[in-house]
């Protein structure tokens, strides 16, 4: 018997007498001979619970953490600190064994719940309505081009270069095979060309969107002001995809005129885990509302009239709609969004902005000492939030790997992307990070130069 | 405890902090010197402020008010709400596993590349697939991911803008056909026959050189497997279609049967349904999707490999359809997925599957003379009764309120559609018998009620944290999130 099957034989065997039947083989006599399996799965055998415990063990020490490595790697995925409250909270099985909240009279935890991560966003964004979550932020702003296209009636989306270039693709699989088109706007000095925005603008009635991202994929703040003035009373829609953390001192989606906003969840109280499960949001202005793809909580009150909780605007839904639907999307991230939702309570706007503070404070601080020694230069010369690219007389793969041999995960090989910046590294300080910590990336990256520069000269 | 009706922002005290931060270390600067002050926002961000107690205590409170799988009996026909494994949860948070970035060197992550490539061995074992990615979220991103594939296997074939339906049978889940028209697909429904079967007449009907391909779960979504499953493959197949699976439903075939072996092109599974991994009240999920072997060049990008004893992700693939999600998918979830299949192993896969099924056929037997029971054959892991016949105008819906003051969670109800009055009902092989005679009991005792006392049931359910929602008010003056000036 196992231990996660309570039914033993006798119980088996009662059942099947009950049922007429006289060995489990019956119970798939509808199953065409031909298709039985024969011989059954090659797998292993099945491991008791201490064996498990020694091979994950052993599989989880083959991998540097964050435990051991200094992180100064972002470009999508960031390390920030997480209060303890959020995983403690977030492993109560109340919430993490529970399923979507079909049923409001036993599910108003949950429901609750989203519906303060649903007001938090909007807060933060300075939107009107969002949903209970997306995948990522890369799916995310998939959904918000799939929004703005049926909107506006028109089928191409505008994407600038500074976007994360891991969005950029997602959103080209799907445009691709959606049957959109999907125009790339240039860059200039590490920002969206807004002149070649504007020209876009003028030659091309079918743009249904402009997505920018700011923070973009190089940390730099892009003039999302000028965005929005270029596409003001425009029918393309404007889509912001914006770094949470930084809304805390930078403008939000709604100072700047966006019609959506996106991003990924994940720097909101959700660990790294080697990529997922994350947490995308999308928000966006009253008059998209309907338009929204997910669930969506709203409130009401019950017949006693008190206040409740309910999944809400279903008629979306593809449970409903099905072919019909705004969108395909039913599981989403509800244990990440409550991961978000918890994390922004704890650290409240005051954390929030002490947080977003010393990620700019921190950057800076090494993004000084990196490059008034001449020998890293930076890449562009535009303001920027907590990520720096930086040029030096050395292959980044050689830095990285003096780096990791001092302990330290090293930045970002932006030639994976852009193969014209072939010897920039895009560095990403947090406010995890210490004096001596970024004193060491320094010193650790001045000290490969001077080897590897002599070396070469 | 059911008293607490707060919500976070009415907890709220100007001045309170949960918060702790080192202080900045490094020399700063003003703010307003390293970024354009024309940058910086002002509006606040209402955020409450709050206490570490009082964060800690509401979300305490909160959970008190969800029934989950921890609670009790969780029936939720076509989810699987089986167990999920505490020792998953352990594994998952080992900091070797939490705490590494997606983007490190893949020198330094040769533990999760090894567990996501024996997962995929492991999947391919068991839907008898070529080649498995972990990149979809969910199940229904995992849909869009075989539809993606298969659309790319019919442009490459230069059919792509003929071959524009997919058909689905009326009983299929919601996701189906709103995949397919996420592509711009055209969606054929067809007409199920008297038994809960695909009507092979009817399929013949609408097969043709526009159709891409088929969508299917088996056993379907009233719980009954597909005899025909061969024959409709082949008359796909012969029209010059895919057949794709949707694993919804996987629970009931494990070590028994094989997608593959059944002659699917594309298939999927949920990870958070058939192993074990937990909802987490709507996620998340962990979608996989496996193909035939022509079919794997299509797959998205990275595939993890092995090399010698070396695990690496390959980028070079160019016929991929590219990349459906950042980096390689939920790899937390597929972590417990892994550990579950470990745990289970052949024999216990196997196990499951049988315990499954005997369990939703116990409960389909001990509940048919008193409830409807529309298609009367062996089920699967599931099953769908159609309500009471004419009891005093007692509804599905009722039956199911009643039976949460009985102290479980409702079945699925409504669905599928092709059903009237729907009770879905999916025990899983984690309950005993002993909890599957306590809901025989309070079903047999609601049918009951539903004769002598009808009210019973139509104001159910009766203690809960609040009673039956408004859901219309909801939906027509949408509250969507807080502000002071809807506190009522």
């Amino acid at each position: 018997m196992h231990r996660y099957i309570p039914g033993t034989e006798a119980d088996l065997a009662r059942m099947l007498d009950k049922l007429g039947l006289t060995s489990s083989e019956d119970l798939f006599g509808d199953v065409p001979g031909e298709l039985m399996l024969k011989g059954g799965l090659d797998l292993p055998e099945a491991l008791s619970e201490q064996e498990l415990v020694r091979k994950m063990k052993a599989l989880s020490r083959k991998n540097s953490s964050l435990d051991d490595l200094v992180c100064f790697l972002g470009a999508g995925a960031y390390d920030h600190y997480i209060p303890a409250v959020v995983g403690q909270l977030v492993s109560r099985s109340e919430f993490y064994t529970s399923y979507t909240p079909y049923q409001p009279e036993i599910s108003q935890g949950t429901l609750q719940a989203i519906f303060e991560y649903q007001t938090m966003i909007c807060n933060l964004t300075g939107m009107d309505a969002t949903n209970a979550s997306m995948y990522d932020g890369a799916t995310a702003c998939v959904e918000a081009a799939k929004m703005a296209v049926d909107s506006t009636r028109r089928n191409t989306i505008a994407v600038s270069k500074t976007v994360n270039p891991e969005v950029r693709k997602v959103l080209g699989t799907y445009m691709d095979l959606c049957g959109f088109n999907i125009i790339e706007i240039d860059m200039d000095n590490g920002v969206t060309d807004l002149v070649r925005l504007k020209e876009l603008l003028a030659g091309n009635s079918d743009l249904a969107a402009v997505i920018v991202q700011s923070p973009n994929f190089f940390g730099i703040v892009e003039d999302m002001d000028a965005v929005g003035e270029l596409l003001n009373g425009s029918k393309t829609l404007f889509i912001s995809y914006v770094d949470p953390i930084s809304l805390a001192i930078l403008k939000k989606p709604s100072e700047y005129g966006a019609d959506i906003a996106v991003g990924e969840g994940q720097p909101l109280g959700n660990s790294l885990n080697f990529g997922g499960p994350y947490v995308g949001f999308l928000a966006t202005c009253e008059k998209l509302m309907r338009r929204l793809p997910g669930r969506i909580v709203g409130q009401t009150k019950d017949i006693d009239g008190k206040r409740a909780f309910v999944l809400t605007l279903q008629a979306r839904e593809q449970h409903i709609r099905r072919s019909r639907a705004s969108s395909n999307i039913c599981s989403n991230q509800g244990l990440n969004a409550l991961a978000a939702a918890i994390y922004m309570a704890t650290m409240g706007e005051h954390g929030l902005k002490e947080v977003a503070t010393q990620c700019v404070q921190k950057a800076h601080y090494a993004y000084r000492k990196l490059t008034e020694s001449g020998v890293y230069k930076p890449l562009f010369d535009k303001p920027f939030f907590m990520e720096f690219a930086v040029t030096g007389p050395v292959e980044p793969a050689v830095v990285n790997n003096d780096l990791l041999g001092a302990g330290i995960l090293g930045g970002y090989q932006l030639y994976r992307d852009y193969p014209e910046y072939r010897n920039s590294l895009l560095i990403c300080v947090t406010e995890k990070r210490t004096k001596a910590e970024i004193d060491k990336l320094v010193e650790t990256m001045l000290s490969t130069a001077a080897k590897e520069g002599s070396g070469m000269a | 405890m059911r008293a607490y009706d707060k919500l976070i922002f009415e907890l709220s005290r100007e001045g309170r902090r949960a918060y702790s931060l080192p202080k900045c270390d490094v020399d700063t600067l003003p703010i307003d010197e390293l970024i354009p002050k024309e940058f910086i926002g002002t509006a606040p961000l209402n955020m409450p402020e709050v206490s570490e107690v009082d964060i800690v205590r509401h979300y305490t409170n909160l959970s008190s008010k969800n029934y989950c799988v921890d609670t009790g009996f969780y029936p939720l026909g076509s989810c699987t709400m089986k167990y999920n494994p505490k020792i998953n949860e352990v594994v998952a948070s080992y900091e070797g596993f939490m705490n590494i970035h997606p983007l490190q060197p893949e020198e330094t992550v040769q533990g999760a590349l090894e567990v996501m490539y024996e997962l995929r061995k492991a999947l391919e074992e068991i839907t008898g697939m070529y080649e498995v990615t972990l990149q979809p979220a969910a199940g229904a991103h995992g849909e869009l991911t075989g539809l993606m594939i298969m659309k790319a296997y019919h442009r490459e074939r230069g059919e792509d803008a003929k071959r524009t339906k997919i058909i689905v049978p009326d009983s299929a889940h919601g996701t189906n056909p709103a995949s397919a028209a996420v592509l711009g697909f055209e969606v054929i429904e067809v007409e199920s026959n008297e038994h809960g079967d695909v009507d092979i007449e009817k399929l013949r009907k609408v097969l043709g050189d526009d159709v891409a391909g088929m969508m299917l779960t088996n056993p379907n979504t009233l719980g009954l497997f597909e005899p025909n499953i061969k024959e409709i493959c082949d008359l796909v197949h012969a029209a010059g279609g895919l057949m794709y699976y949707d694993g919804a439903n996987a629970n009931a075939i494990l070590g028994i049967t094989r997608p593959g072996d059944m002659g699917f092109d594309i298939i999927h599974l949920n990870l958070h349904k058939t192993f074990s991994t937990p909802h987490g009240g709507g996620g998340p999920g962990s979608g996989p999707v496996g193909v035939r072997k022509d079919l794997a060049k299509f797959l998205p990008v990275p595939v993890v490999e092995k090399h010698g004893d070396k695990y690496t992700l390959n980028y070079d693939r160019p016929h991929s359809i590219g990349k459906v999600k950042s980096f390689y998918g939920h790899f937390a979830v597929c972590l417990k997925a892994y550990a579950y299949i470990l745990s289970m192993g052949a024999e216990g896969l196997r196990n499951v599957s049988i315990n499954a099924v005997i369990n939703a056929n116990y409960l389909m037997n001990a509940l048919k003379g008193t409830y409807k029971l529309p298609i009367d054959r062996m089920c699967k892991h599931e099953f769908v009764l159609g309500g009471l016949e004419n009891e005093n105008g007692v509804t599905t819906m009722d039956i199911a309120k009643r039976l949460i003051d009985y102290g479980f969670h409702p079945p699925t109800v409504y669905f599928p559609l092709t059903i009237n009055d729907a009770i879905m009902i999916e025990p899983t092989e984690t309950e005993s018998v002993d909890t599957l005679d306590a809901f025989v009991s309070a079903m047999l005792k609601i049918a009951e009620e539903a004769k002598t006392s009808p009210e019973l049931l139509k104001e159910a359910p009766h203690n809960t944290p609040v009673r039956r929602v408004d859901e219309v008010t909801a939906a027509r003056n949408p509250i969507i999130r807080f502000s002071k000036t809807d506190v009522s």
